[in-house]
């Protein structure tokens, strides 16, 4: 239904309490469809925890307490009314450390798909899997070996699958946790181009400490600083002419 | 050593050495517990080999056609043709008491043995037959070296007459050792030489496959459900202090238990495999569902994460991922807990398990004794040759518990490898 332009998440007043402590204070901001945004700032500052805010990845800590309100597509997924499974499907994730299924590559990607029922048979589950692994860059790289362990591929191929196993349920939105932290130069700027490619077909929300990344990959930018959302923007103006004295010095080098 | 690291060198020799004697603590260690281990194996094996042969005396029997009723073959006194055979051997014996020992020389078990074979080729009747009988367990025991020929005759089980018998026969090639199959292939006996393990075998194999049956799968879903579902609350906090403090109740308590519970309010057959096997899965419940929830623990939350990020259910996530790779550490605890319910004794006596039992039981419901308590009896029973016997149903026992192990250590090995 969303169209390019579309606000594809948006939060209102969100805090996140773990425990007592409060992660974060009064979040406001909107996602725009088949847009990447990304959230940059010092560790520690929140940026996970407002990710898992969006699918709801926050509900296995115990401790963990969201107010507030967010709404993915138009729907507030914090209501009653709704259900995980569907949240998740729809909005997907990557995490920091790649985490294939130790399954093979095959089932890394198929299992999505499996669980949804979302192909009527077994050559249909094939060309899917191979679409995903396709746009997500890796399918020359594994072609010849789909029965093997996911677990037995470089750090940057397994990142891949776990992009490709995400993308094969088809979501509108992909969070992105560091994905390229634990990577190296070239593996990074794979899942960089990456990037630019899924854009548009999905909104992309990405977590990186590399101000170079986001300068990079992202088109919106939110600058979040002890629990708090400094500042939000055009990736554009927030690097080169950001309004808030912490950006400044962040981007500078001299907080983080 | 002269190089340009020699700061250090002083302390590096004292932590070299504090390694070097720390390596050395260990091997002794070993070298301990191993030398332990083989003295009792090897004792035991000593003493447990003796069973594995059965002596047997040969003896030439006329089926006198006067004595067995060719209308009625079976009813036909085979005793008294068994002792006619050994008075025709040994013409001298005419004393009443000298007669009765020579009658000990072959186990009561010949008249059977004598009873099935002319049962079965009556055609026999008529002629002389010469047939192996089982020996005595005395007679048994005597040419297995265990008993004493010189001394005081009054304190031993054989006198010189009775030695002089065993000379002649055994000078004619009538005594002969043979591999003791009946012992493996029959239950209990009063007679020592006639006892065997079977019986038991079959009663624990029994025994083992009710607890399991039972105690893995309500293990493993308490586990689950406890480490993968249930809200940290006071109630769940309460239930696992009960789980673990049941793990270290005597099994006699257990024991207890299933007689007041299964057996007087349930009222299910005593003796039976079937309550045994109920009251060791009580036992081996807490065991394995402390192993697998440690399993569970064990797995990385990144799969879970991974699962249930691309839309999985929980119950998806737990029975697609989580629980196959703590499938490996949950056998390991089904295996401890295994070993020791296999090792069980105390609340086996308490169903009734303890109960002197011929047949080999044909089902979980029929009377039964198990390997632990089979061996308790004997070694209770006075007779010598029930000392081996007991040595070589512990033997059985090990057997027993390595072959368990071996499955179970094949299983895991099997489902650890989906990579
Ligand atoms: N599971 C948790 N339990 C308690 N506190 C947590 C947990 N996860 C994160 N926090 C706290 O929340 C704050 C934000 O963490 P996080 O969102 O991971 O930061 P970032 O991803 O920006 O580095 C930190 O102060 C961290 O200590
Ligand atoms: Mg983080």
């Amino acid at each position: 239904m969303d169209t390019k332009g579309k606000i594809q998440v948006s939060a209102k007043d969100v805090n996140v309490f773990y425990g007592d402590k409060q992660a974060l204070q009064n979040i406001t901001l909107d996602v725009k469809s088949n847009k990447v945004t990304s959230f940059i700032g010092p560790s520690g500052c929140g940026k996970t925890t407002f990710l898992k805010c969006i699918n709801r990845m926050n509900d296995l800590i115990d401790i963990c307490r969201v107010e507030g309100n967010i709404l993915v597509a138009g729907q507030d997924i914090y209501d009653k009314s709704v259900d995980m499974v569907a949240l998740r499907a729809h909005v997907g994730m990557v995490f920091q450390k790649p985490n294939p299924f130790p399954k093979s590559i095959f089932e890394n990607v198929a299992y999505g798909m499996k669980i949804h029922n979302m192909t009527s048979s077994k050559s249909e589950l094939a060309d899917r899997v191979e679409d995903s692994l396709r746009r997500a860059a890796l399918w020359d790289e594994v072609k010849d070996r789909l029965d093997q362990p996911g677990t037995g591929l470089s750090g940057g191929q397994q990142q891949r699958l776990c992009i490709a196993r995400t993308i094969a349920v088809q979501p509108k939105v992909i969070l992105m946790d560091e994905p390229a932290s634990a990577l190296d130069p070239i593996a990074t700027a794979k899942i960089e181009e990456l990037i630019h490619e899924l854009k548009q077909n999905f909104t992309i929300i990405i977590v990186t400490h590399s101000m170079q990344q986001a300068a990079r990959v992202s088109q919106q930018t939110a600058f979040f600083h002890l629990g708090n959302l400094v500042e939000f923007g055009k990736t554009t103006d927030i690097f080169t002419n950001p309004q808030d004295e912490r950006t400044q010095n962040y981007i500078t080098g001299r907080i983080g | 050593m002269t190089n340009s690291f020699t700061d250090i060198t002083p302390s590096l020799r004292r932590r070299h050495a504090r390694e070097t004697r720390f390596k050395w603590m260990g091997k002794i260690a070993i070298i301990i517990a191993v030398s332990f281990l083989l003295v009792m194996v090897g004792s035991i094996a000593w003493l447990g080999s003796g069973a594995l042969k059965q002596t047997r005396v040969q003896l030439n029997v006329h089926l006198d056609a006067a004595q067995i009723d060719a209308a009625a073959v079976a009813d036909a006194n085979y005793g008294k043709l068994i002792k006619t055979a050994l008075l025709d051997r040994f013409p001298e014996v005419t004393k009443r008491r000298d007669k009765k020992s020579l009658y000990g020389l072959v186990s009561y078990d010949a008249a059977y043995a004598l009873h099935d074979r002319v049962v079965a080729e009556p055609g026999l009747i008529g002629q002389d037959l010469r047939m192996w009988f089982v020996a005595s367990d005395d007679l048994d025991m005597l040419i297995k070296g265990n008993l004493e020929t010189t001394g005081d005759e009054n304190r031993r089980r054989f006198s010189d007459k009775q030695l002089g018998w065993i000379n002649s026969l055994k000078e004619e090639g009538a005594i002969k050792s043979v591999f003791n199959v009946a012992f493996f292939t029959t239950g209990d006996s009063r007679e020592p030489e006639l006892a065997g393990v079977l019986g038991a075998f079959v009663g624990t194999a029994f025994t083992l496959l009710v607890c399991f049956c039972l105690s893995f799968p309500i293990g493993i879903m308490a586990a689950i459900y406890l480490e993968e579902f249930a809200k940290k609350n006071r109630w769940n906090d309460l239930i696992e202090v009960n789980i673990n403090n049941l793990a270290a109740v005597p099994s006699i308590v257990f024991g207890l238990l299933g007689l007041a519970v299964f057996l007087n309010v349930f009222g299910l057959p005593r003796s039976s495999p079937l309550v045994g096997g109920m009251v060791l899965a009580l036992m081996t419940l807490p065991t394995i569902i402390i192993a697998a929830r440690a399993a569970l623990r064990a797995v990385p939350p990144s799969i879970r994460e991974a699962a249930l990020g691309i839309g999985a259910t929980q119950i998806q996530t737990v029975f697609h991922h989580v629980a196959p790779l703590a499938l490996p550490g949950m056998l390991t605890g089904a295996i401890v807990g295994m070993a020791r319910a296999l090792g069980e004794t105390a609340p086996l006596l308490m169903i009734g398990m303890v109960a002197f039992i011929v047949d080999i039981p044909g089902s979980v419901v029929q009377p039964a004794t198990a390997l632990p308590v089979q061996i308790f009896l004997w070694a209770d029973s006075p007779e010598r040759a029930f000392l081996e016997k007991t040595s070589a149903a512990i033997i059985v026992l090990i057997v027993f518990l390595i072959l368990m192990n071996l499955v179970a250590i094949l299983l895991r090995n099997k489902y650890s490898q989906r990579f």
